[in-house]
């Protein structure tokens, strides 16, 4: 019984931890930890597209389909956040499957490359008509998210800081669960079977194209989720924010962190805005040490780091069981 | 409207020449080493700074400054070649990521080398005057122009020679075809992969430094021509530099027409979705070769 527990302790307390962060941080630093949460879902779901073995350039740019619908559906159709967000994400989903027909049809280099263009099509599309999106200075006055009780005379203003990092915190942690949920799933095997052996996976009936489909999908579902929670936090989405360099930004978070468990993109994500706020005078070197870790952690570490939480696992493991097992990633 | 046309074309020629010379060189360091260099822009944008630094800040005459910034890109590109794509030689993904993190550090490089300001900066251009096009009033073209094309033909057509005329070339093509066979034949692909980066980072330096006094000179400077050389060398068939030339060709006259009749955003998007076409349709491009199993 006490190892049943276990952890369920462990998610009470970090429950618990991330809950008092808001009373705990200067006011700037919780700025960063919403976008921190919000950048964990898109790398998240970013890694959901990574594992059928395809690398897409589009991911961000999903991101902002989900903002932008969001955004509008708030502004030009007066609709809550609570129904143009999920709106919004059904939209991006829908956008995705009709997306992945030309797009299934490449595959590596070509895949990546085709994503790419995708994405830059879309964004241009959105710097090109200022109706309805704004053109180059994007959509802004975005009404934050509200909430009604009701008890309360006022409905709550979910845009102030505090509060919204309990929005996000909450909208965010379901996501992640859904989305390990998926992962520890069949379909989730089978996406691993495809990345591994795609071939093989086909030739035992797996209908690959219909897996990897519905991973671009499920993805793009929830980069909608997370973009919509940017636009209506920040008030405005621009053409900018989901840009090529905000997209290799992901890409370095992901690869830092390794992208073979569910727990890998999250590492780097966290870890590389930790350092960013060491380096937070700097802001302009930002680039220069991106490049410079990304450089090394392929060079050196080309599993990223959680090869070294699945080492040091291991060497736990083995130490408990006085057993010595072969280690993981080897 | 018939000066227009004719005026139009001229532009969609110049436009077209150093858009080949960065294809060209895209695709002679995928033919050999199958990585795509995601930086190839930012070493374009090195050789305009180059031609800023020594032109511009120094005063070297402006075919001195063009040469050493040739030379000095073509160098980062052996570094890049040296340092982080040789270790990654079984790994394209791998390559791909270095170009990715030297994309990020020259950024800043450039930032930090123009004063740590974006601001952009402006090249005297050595050359002033036009020269009427078939001697018709309206169409003219200013020399310095006239340049870029000069340029890119010298250059291109030294390349030509080079890789048809030479053992050095032909080894390369070679490699380019087939790096094992070539390695079997002796070919030492860690020379040529070498030769292929020095080249090709060469080329995309030589395009910046030529369109340096025509542009303003920036960091970020390199994006745009990296999407319209990814374009490029999609629909010219990756791995074929005639291919890239055609598509060059054929790609800038295009934009050009429609970037001067419509608008240039429209112009970006239809070229994008043109490649998303040949990509589902004939992902081996114009003249490309079918990729083997």
């Amino acid at each position: 019984m006490g190892i049943a527990l276990r952890p369920w302790i462990a998610a009470i307390l970090l429950a618990a931890g991330l809950a008092s962060v808001p009373f705990l941080v200067k006011p700037y630093q919780l700025d960063i930890a919403i976008f921190l949460l919000i950048n964990l879902l898109v790398v998240v779901s970013y890694r959901l597209v990574t594992i059928t073995g395809e690398w897409s350039l589009a991911h961000v740019v999903m991101m902002g389909v989900g903002a932008y619908t969001s955004a509008l559906l708030a502004k030009r159709a007066g609709l809550d956040f609570w129904l143009s967000m999920p709106l919004a994400a059904l939209f991006t989903a829908a956008f995705a499957f009709v997306l992945s027909f030309p797009l299934f049809r490449m595959k590596s280099f070509y895949f990546l490359i085709g994503s790419f263009a995708a994405g830059e099509a879309i964004r241009l599309t959105w710097i090109r008509f200022y109706v309805p999106f704004g053109g180059p200075k994007g959509l802004t006055l975005i009404p934050p998210p509200q909430l009604s009780l009701p008890w309360l005379q006022d409905p709550i203003n979910l845009g102030r800081p505090v509060n919204f990092y309990f929005l996000a915190l909450i909208i965010v942690g379901l996501s992640l669960l859904i989305l390990w949920r998926i992962e520890r799933s069949r379909i989730g095997l089978t996406l691993q079977a495809i990345h591994w052996r795609d071939i093989l996976a086909e030739s035992v009936g797996v209908n690959t194209w219909r897996y990897r489909t519905l991973a671009l999908v499920v993805a793009s579902f929830f980069a909608a989720v997370s973009g919509a929670l940017l636009g209506h936090y920040v008030g405005a989405v621009t053409p900018t924010r989901f840009g090529l360099h905000i997209m290799l930004y992901v890409l370095v978070w992901v690869i830092v962190g390794g992208t073979r468990t569910f727990y890998g993109p999250i590492l780097g994500v966290v870890t590389l805005s930790i350092i960013d706020e060491f380096i937070r005078e700097f802001e302009q070197y930002r680039p220069l040490i991106y490049g410079l870790i990304l450089i090394l952690t392929v060079r050196f570490l080309p599993q990223g780091l959680e090869s070294l939480v699945l080492k040091a696992l291991a060497g736990l493991r083995s130490r408990n069981s006085q057993v010595s097992q072969p280690v993981a990633g080897e | 409207m018939f000066e227009l046309i004719l005026q139009t074309s001229v532009n969609a020629l110049v436009a077209s020449s150093f858009t080949a010379l960065v294809a060209v060189g895209l695709v002679l360091i995928f033919g050999v080493m199958g990585i795509v260099n995601f930086a190839h822009g930012e070493l374009y944008m090195a050789g305009a700074f180059a031609v800023w630094h020594l032109h511009s800040v120094l005063a070297w005459p402006f075919l001195l400054s063009l040469a050493v910034a040739i030379l000095i890109v073509a160098a980062i590109g052996a570094v890049m070649e040296r340092l982080l794509f040789r270790p990654m030689r079984s790994n394209p993904l791998g390559g791909l990521i270095m170009s990715v993190g030297t994309l990020f550090i020259l950024q800043v490089v450039a930032l930090e080398f123009g004063g740590g300001t974006g601001r952009a900066k402006h090249v005297t251009p050595p050359w002033r005057g036009v020269v009427e096009v078939f001697g018709i009033d309206g169409v003219t073209v200013p020399i310095q122009r006239l340049a870029v094309i000069g340029i890119s033909v010298v250059l291109l057509g030294g390349l030509w020679l080079f890789l048809h005329r030479t053992k050095a070339g032909w080894a390369l093509r070679a490699c380019a075809q087939d790096p094992e066979a070539a390695a079997l034949q002796g070919i030492s692909i860690d020379r040529f992969s070498l030769l292929a980066m020095v080249l090709g980072a060469g080329l995309a330096g030589a395009a910046g430094a030529a369109m340096s006094p025509l542009l303003p000179v920036e960091p970020s400077m390199g994006h745009a021509v990296i999407v319209t050389a990814f374009i490029v060398i999609i629909v010219g068939g990756i791995g074929s530099i005639e291919g890239a030339v055609l598509a060059s060709v054929i790609y800038t006259f295009f934009d050009t027409f429609v970037t001067t009749f419509v608008d240039g955003t429209i112009a970006s998007i239809l070229g994008l979705l043109i490649m998303m076409l040949v990509l589902v349709i004939k992902p081996t491009g114009l003249m490309g070769v079918q990729e083997k199993v």
